[in-house]
């Protein structure tokens, strides 16, 4: 979508918010928004739905170069140790960073799991293991994933990882093992009691504010809000995958 | 054609010499199985960038095979080729033992194999991977029934129906197969519907080359004299097999080349990705395509051994391609960022490395070892060889 | 051939009764060294069903609710495994909660005696969650 008429008529708009002073308005607005949502979020009891879509805000002009609070908040929350091993260890959200090839401009970004609409993974998931919630959420149905790792041939994120040991010292919320795939959850167990996920709690707490959670569909919602005043740059958009995390700039 | 031309084999030393260096082979799979389950797949080359390793290149190859060793047996049956019936037998057991060689290697690699249940009872049928499992099971029962009909003179008049759904079965499967790389979109080097007749083409040039060797090996191993003519009609089919495969290579490099314009993943798998063009280029086109294209149309070189030869090229080259399009495929970056240079600690940007591990060549190699164990084991339980110089029609 | 192949049917038939006499012996040889399970006691009033249910259809009962829990997002559902876990994990002498599925401890006593394996402590805690593991 870098292209399109869109982004042009978007692009003023944008640029006010991108600096300083949007950034201060967003944080005067917070509290209030964010307590809504919580009166929104899904109840304990009830089966989630298509009323909702959870998704992200990435504001990339916010996020600290260097800085990768959400990176080890997502580790805290979900036990993921490693094992000194790059190649094999998991990661959920690992911070990018970008130098345009003709300006040389950098950018720092996180990423993570998209969430997408019409999600790669589910499609070619041979047991259904991979799925989309009706509230968005992408998952791993780890209790009938086997291991195949075709969803990590169809991301084109390279979001999702595969559990290439025994663990030990899992987390009750985050139960986590050898032999199947896993990813980003948008912390459902969090999300489902009304909560925001770890790394946008984390960002938040560190005085960034570069990450912002909420509802798709809800029109009065922060997020909503956001994307109505920005473009909202999905990754991949060649893809038509409608992700639902949405970056300021890329 | 009646059951009385054909016969068990009655082994000889070398047969049990081949069965156990088949047996030791399926054996080492097992254990290099059964070490990357117990310790978990840190231990192989792959990683979370290069998922699928070198047990993909050969499962792929020993299913991809497996379909084009059917060819044989449709040629009779199909295509009505009376001189090349008594083979027919063979063909269709090749394509059994290759296909539980090539399965086997895959449900071994899986992350849980001991979910292999699941894998039957829980269905996505918008996977192509799914459709797949239902592939190779069915062509599975199909082959099985077509050698009832073979065997059994009664049914004899259904060889030809059982044949043709065979034969349309397998085009099918190796469709499948070529559509679980051509939809994977996200990936530059994958995702292109030119791997469909690139698969087609790759099951017949493999499938003729694996019964080359097998109907070689087979009568040697049973003092069977095999007649000129045979071979000689399979060796310049590999040639035009060989020949259609490396045309469909060409047209997949020329479209990203050309149409695509992924431009970068075409300099990385032909120019500078080291072991990957290495591959391609020493591998693939001069020792398994050109050299044994070469001697299988040269009529001087119609011997035994020079079709060996020609046919362990044509196999080596496989080997190269699949390696190249699978490992290959996976190593070279996804542009996430277009116009943008990536780096993080995941690996983004970078071409992502794989080293095969012992166990994974194990685990191959055992997949290989036990379709060859299967084929030679059957033989001696079940009339599949004729017994008349093969190339007499009827047998 | 006629005579090879009654020969190998008869052999066949032989090695078949062999296994089939020698899987016969299993379970006693099994059973026979094993004690009756000796159930650590739990915590809490009753458990999530009478007992005999629950005895019998424990993991049918999981299996549901699980799904329950990963596909609908329900978290208040009646047969969670971390809820079992909750009451039904012990402490050792320095009060320290000891693995669910170590020797001897709640799940693992009544399974080594039914001869069943589970594998749900490759992923899920086998203690009770703290406070710590628990985010703020
Ligand atoms: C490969 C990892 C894995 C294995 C093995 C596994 N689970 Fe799970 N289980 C999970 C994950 C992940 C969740 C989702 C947790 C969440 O969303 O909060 C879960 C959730 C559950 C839940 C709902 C949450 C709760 O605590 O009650 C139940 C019940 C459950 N599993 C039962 C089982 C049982 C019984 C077994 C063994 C037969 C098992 N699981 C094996 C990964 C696993
Ligand atoms: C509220 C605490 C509590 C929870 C939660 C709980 N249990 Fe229980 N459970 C008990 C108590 C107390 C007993 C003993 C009841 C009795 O003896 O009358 C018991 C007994 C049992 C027994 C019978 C043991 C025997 O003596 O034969 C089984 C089996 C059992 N629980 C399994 C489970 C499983 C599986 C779960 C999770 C789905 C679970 N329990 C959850 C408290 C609990
Ligand atoms: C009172 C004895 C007893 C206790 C205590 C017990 N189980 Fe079981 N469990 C059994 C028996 C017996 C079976 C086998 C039943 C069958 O196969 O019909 C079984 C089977 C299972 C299975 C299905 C295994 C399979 O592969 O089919 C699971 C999962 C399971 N138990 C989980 C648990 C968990 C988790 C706990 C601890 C919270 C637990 N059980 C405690 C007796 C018990």
């Amino acid at each position: 979508m870098s292209e399109s008429e869109y982004s042009k008529s978007g692009s003023l708009r944008r640029r006010f918010f991108t600096q300083a002073g949007g950034g201060v308005a967003l944080l005067a607005l917070a509290p209030g928004v964010r307590l809504a949502e919580l009166a929104i979020a899904a109840s304990d009891d009830e089966p989630v739905s298509d009323k909702h879509r959870w998704g992200l805000w990435v504001d990339t002009s916010r996020c600290v170069d260097g800085c990768d609070k959400c990176v080890s908040a997502c580790n805290e929350e979900h036990g993921l140790s490693g094992m000194d091993r790059p190649e094999t260890d998991a990661q959920w959200i690992r911070k990018v960073d970008l130098q345009d090839e003709v300006t040389g401009r950098e950018l720092s970004l996180p990423l993570m799991c998209q969430h997408c609409e019409e999600p790669p993974c589910v499609d070619v998931c041979p047991t259904g293991a991979s799925f989309r919630r009706e509230d968005g959420i992408v998952l791993v149905d780890k209790h009938i994933c086997i291991g195949c790792r075709y969803c990590m041939m169809a991301c084109p994120f390279h979001a999702r990882a595969f559990i290439h040991e025994e663990l030990s010292g899992q987390k009750t919320h985050s139960p986590r093992g050898k032999g199947v795939v896993e990813s980003c959850t948008l912390c459902v167990h969090r999300v489902d009691e009304g909560r925001t996920p770890a790394c946008v709690e984390a960002c938040s707490n560190a005085g960034n504010d570069a990450l912002v959670f909420g509802d798709l569909k809800d029109e009065e919602g922060r997020l909503a809000l956001i994307l109505d005043e920005n473009e909202g740059v999905e990754l991949r958009s060649d893809l038509e995958l409608n992700t639902a995390v949405r970056y300021s700039e890329v | 054609m009646s059951s009385g031309a054909f016969q068990i084999l009655r082994p000889g030393k070398v047969f049990w010499l081949t069965a156990g260096v088949a047996a030791a082979l399926a054996l080492s799979g097992l254990a290099g199985a059964h070490h990357m389950e117990s310790a978990g797949h840190w231990v192989t080359g792959m990683n979370n960038r290069v998922v699928w390793g070198l047990p993909h290149v050969f499962a792929v190859f020993l299913i991809v095979a497996a379909s084009g060793a059917l060819n044989v047996a449709s040629i009779a049956s199909v295509f009505k080729k009376a001189s090349y019936k008594p083979l027919s037998r063979l063909s269709g057991l090749m394509a059994m033992a290759l296909l539980v060689g090539g399965l086997s290697v895959l449900v071994l690699d899986l992350g849980r194999p001991d979910r292999l249940i699941i894998a039957m009872t829980y269905y996505n049928f918008k996977s192509i991977f799914a459709w797949n499992i239902f592939l190779y099971t069915g062509l599975l029962v199909v082959v099985a029934a077509y050698l009832w009909m073979m065997f059994e003179p009664r049914m004899h008049r259904f060889v030809g129906a059982v044949g043709k759904v065979a034969f349309i079965w397998r085009l099918v499967l190796t469709t499948g197969t070529g559509s679980i790389f051509g939809v994977l979109v996200a990936r530059e080097a994958f995702g292109s519907i030119v791997f469909v007749p690139m698969f087609i083409s790759m099951s017949l040039s493999f499938g003729t080359a694996v019964m080359l060797l097998a109907i070689i090996l087979m009568f040697r191993l049973n003092n069977l004299p095999v007649k000129d003519e045979v071979i000689t009609k399979l060796r310049s089919l590999l040639a035009y097999f060989v020949i259609t495969v490396a045309f469909f290579v060409a047209v997949d490099h020329l479209t990203r080349l050309y149409t695509v314009g992924d431009t970068g993943v075409e300099r990385f798998l032909l120019v500078d990705g080291g072991i990957y063009p290495l591959l391609f280029w020493a591998g693939q086109c001069l020792l398994g395509t050109v050299i044994p294209g070469i001697m299988l149309l040269t009529p001087r070189l119609a011997g035994r051994f020079p079709t060996v030869v020609a046919s362990l090229l044509v196999l080596l080259g496989a080997f190269a391609q699949l390696y190249v399009l699978i490992v290959g495929g996976q190593a070279f970056p996804m542009d996430i960022f277009p116009g943008y240079t990536e780096t993080s600690s995941y690996f983004d940007g970078v071409v992502a490395g794989y080293q095969p591990s012992l166990p994974e060549l194990a685990l191959g190699l055992g997949g290989i070892g036990l379709a060859l164990l299967i084929a030679l084991l059957a033989t001696r339980v079940l009339p599949f060889l004729p017994q008349a110089p093969v190339d007499q029609p009827g047998g | 051939m006629r005579r090879t192949a009654g020969k190998r049917l008869a052999r066949g038939w032989i090695a078949g009764l062999l296994l089939g006499a020698a899987t016969l012996c299993i379970p006693g040889v099994l059973f026979s060294d094993v004690a009756k399970p000796q159930i650590p006691s739990a915590r809490g009033e009753q458990c999530v069903e009478p007992v005999e249910i629950m005895r019998r259809d424990h993991f049918d009962f999981m299996k549901h609710d699980r799904d329950t829990t990963v596909h609908e997002g329900v978290r208040s559902i009646k047969h969670s495994l971390a809820g079992c876990i909750d009451c039904h994990a012990s402490r050792d002498t320095g009060g320290q909660f000891i693995s669910i599925n170590a020797e001897g401890q709640f799940c693992q006593t009544c399974h080594t005696y039914a001869a069943v394996k589970i594998d749900c402590f490759t992923c899920h805690a086998a203690v009770p969650a703290t406070k710590v593991s628990q985010s703020p």
